[in-house]
């Protein structure tokens, strides 16, 4: 593994695609505590895995299907309720293309 | 003893022999609560009207003659995170506030049938991600032993709810041992299901490899019918899996003859409290003197379990947490701006500080360059965990711990350094790692009376055994009789 530190930069494109804005305040603290925790989980390093296959599921699972029946959903008004903008039957969000 | 001191099991025969009612009960209840809510802010939602109308009606059902279940009339308290349908579910975070769930989550829909009736929703670490209930978006809970400490968390109100006679059962969820701990700190009985074993359908997801529901209860009894009731595969969960589900009264058996214990050597390491070490060790010669054989084993990938959780919980996180981007329900910002900008502003005023932080965490190790270094090494890593348990079962019917490596902590003593918080889980994650079942039972006090939890667990699908040896450690020690005094 490479060491590699995370600085400010990277803050601010790891939280890009996190789709989160941050203040100057938090990518400075995130900075610093993504480094401590980074170094902490490092120690991973010294077990060798080389054999070892990555858990996908902690049981063996097989694929689980359903048979394709027709079955009523919730009530449109009562799904839109939550929605913080909606108009007629859908979702409202900003423009999206201009 | 007082009404609200006691177990459901005890409350069952009560009503059961026409000695109370059930609106006697539920009134007695809001009775405490409007006594110590004040000081222990457990509950975000109280439901009173609605469960008064709810005991009158089974009071009238008795009345008529009807037959009732463990579970007819006894009141429960619901984590946060778990959807009661059309009663808020926010997650104790402002992103969720106002989020009415059009559906209830399995587990309340069991319930439901069961005939219990529900108090509130309790408060949590936001999303479950936190070890002490200090991370919640709107108060801090305070444990019942002494108000100036934490109660552990995710699951801290609960454990609160339960611990100061508010109600006798509750729900909680257990990612990384946000059950098991916080009933530790606050002196109750939590159980950790086996994955799987209980649906997660209507459980706000956080990880969902890890994610389980279970009892929050004041005896072991309580929490095996509890988990007797919310138990089953779910056509809703295709990870819910399909064994049959045994009869866990059967289980409750208050001797051990035959077995076999593991008392693993990597959980007594520097940093344990001393007291705690003592306790459990003392814990170990009562099971002993119950018939037990208790003997060293050696689960040697322990050390690593804390930084293999916290790359494998925050990935799956920062996944599903992506769904909250203001457009279908949640928080939306207020500010006029384009949708990309839109979901960043969302999802900056919507999070707490801890849930950014593992959203950050969990994006940088899935991101290109980094996913096979951190996300790929730490599930190869928990495949050894789950290896090292898998050997020690072959001779083993369970292992016991410590719950925690200390006694409840200050308010604000850890809320600045996550890693050092992270690290109180030490003793709990393993179990969730290796997705079986687990229960912290409350095996003594520390010098200052706060309470101190034995952990045990057992083999995937076996929480009989994990039942029978909580309840036979129980049945002949006296720890569980006490009551904080608030």
């Amino acid at each position: 593994m490479k060491e590699k530190k995370i600085n400010k930069e990277e803050v601010r494109y790891i939280a890009h695609l996190a789709r989160l804005e941050l203040s100057k305040e938090e990518e400075e603290k995130f900075s610093r505590q993504l480094r401590e925790i980074l170094a902490y989980v490092d120690k991973l390093k010294e077990v060798d895995t080389r054999s070892v296959a990555p858990t996908s599921h902690v049981f063996t699972l097989k694929n689980i299907f359903r048979k394709d029946e027709r079955k009523d959903s919730l009530p449109v008004e009562e799904v839109l309720r939550n929605a913080p903008q909606q108009r007629r039957t859908q979702f409202q969000v900003p423009r999206v293309i201009e | 003893m007082k009404l609200h001191e006691l177990s459901a099991h005890r409350l069952h025969k009560l009503i059961k022999n026409r000695e109370v009612s059930v609106e006697e009960i539920v009134i007695s209840l809001f009775q405490r609560i409007e006594k110590v809510e004040e000081k222990v802010k457990a509950f975000l939602f109280l439901y009173k009207k609605e469960a008064l109308e709810e005991a009158r009606k089974w009071d009238k059902r008795i009345s008529q003659g009807e037959d009732i279940g463990p579970l007819s009339g006894i009141p429960i308290a619901i984590k946060d995170n778990i959807c009661l349908d059309k009663k808020e579910t926010t997650c104790a975070s402002r992103i969720l506030k106002e989020f009415y769930p059009p559906y209830a989550a399995t587990a309340i829909e069991r319930l439901k049938k069961a005939g219990v009736i529900f108090i509130g929703k309790t408060n949590m670490d936001e999303f479950a991600m936190g070890s002490s209930t200090e991370n919640s978006a709107f108060q801090i809970t305070r444990n019942p032993w002494n108000l100036e400490t934490i109660p552990g968390g995710s699951s801290g109100g609960s454990a609160v709810a339960v611990a100061s006679g508010e109600v006798p059962l509750a729900l909680g969820s257990d990612t990384g041992g946000s059950i098991r701990q916080p009933a530790a700190l606050c002196g109750v009985v939590g159980l950790k299901p086996t994955y799987g074993r209980v649906s997660r359908y209507g459980l706000v997801a956080f990880a969902s490899s890890l994610d389980q529901i279970g009892p929050v209860t004041k005896t072991v009894r309580d929490s095996a019918n509890l988990l007797q009731v919310i138990s089953g595969k779910d056509e809703f969960d295709s990870t819910s899996l399909d064994y049959s589900v045994p009869d866990y009264s059967e289980s409750l058996i208050s001797e051990l003859k035959g077995i076999r214990i593991g008392l693993p050597k990597e959980y007594f390491i520097p940093g344990i409290e001393e007291e705690v070490k003592k306790k459990i060790l003392t814990a170990t010669k009562v099971l002993q003197d119950l018939g037990a054989r208790v003997e060293e084993v050696s689960l040697p990938h322990t050390e690593y379990a804390v930084a293999t959780y916290y790359l494998v919980a925050t990935a799956e996180a920062s996944s599903n947490l992506a769904r909250y981007d203001g457009v279908g329900y949640g928080y939306r910002t207020k500010e006029k701006t384009n949708l990309i900008d839109m979901y960043k502003k969302s999802r900056q005023q919507g999070f707490g500080d801890e849930v950014k932080r593992r959203i950050m965490l969990g994006t940088y190790v899935l991101s290109k360059g980094y996913y096979e270094n951190y996300y790929g090494k730490a599930q190869r890593v928990r495949t050894l965990i789950k290896e090292d348990l898998d050997k020690v079962f072959q001779d083993f019917d369970a292992v016991i711990t410590p719950t925690s490596p200390t006694v409840a902590f200050k308010v604000g003593e850890k809320i600045d350094d996550p890693l050092k918080m992270y690290l109180s889980d030490i003793f709990t994650i393993s179990a969730n790692l290796a997705g079986i079942p687990g229960i912290s039972i409350l095996c003594g006090f520390n010098k200052d009376n706060l309470p101190i939890g034995l952990q045990i667990l057992g083999k995937a699908f076996d929480e009989e055994t994990v039942l029978r040896i909580a309840y036979a450690y129980e049945q002949n020690t006296e720890w569980h009789k006490r009551r904080a005094e608030i």
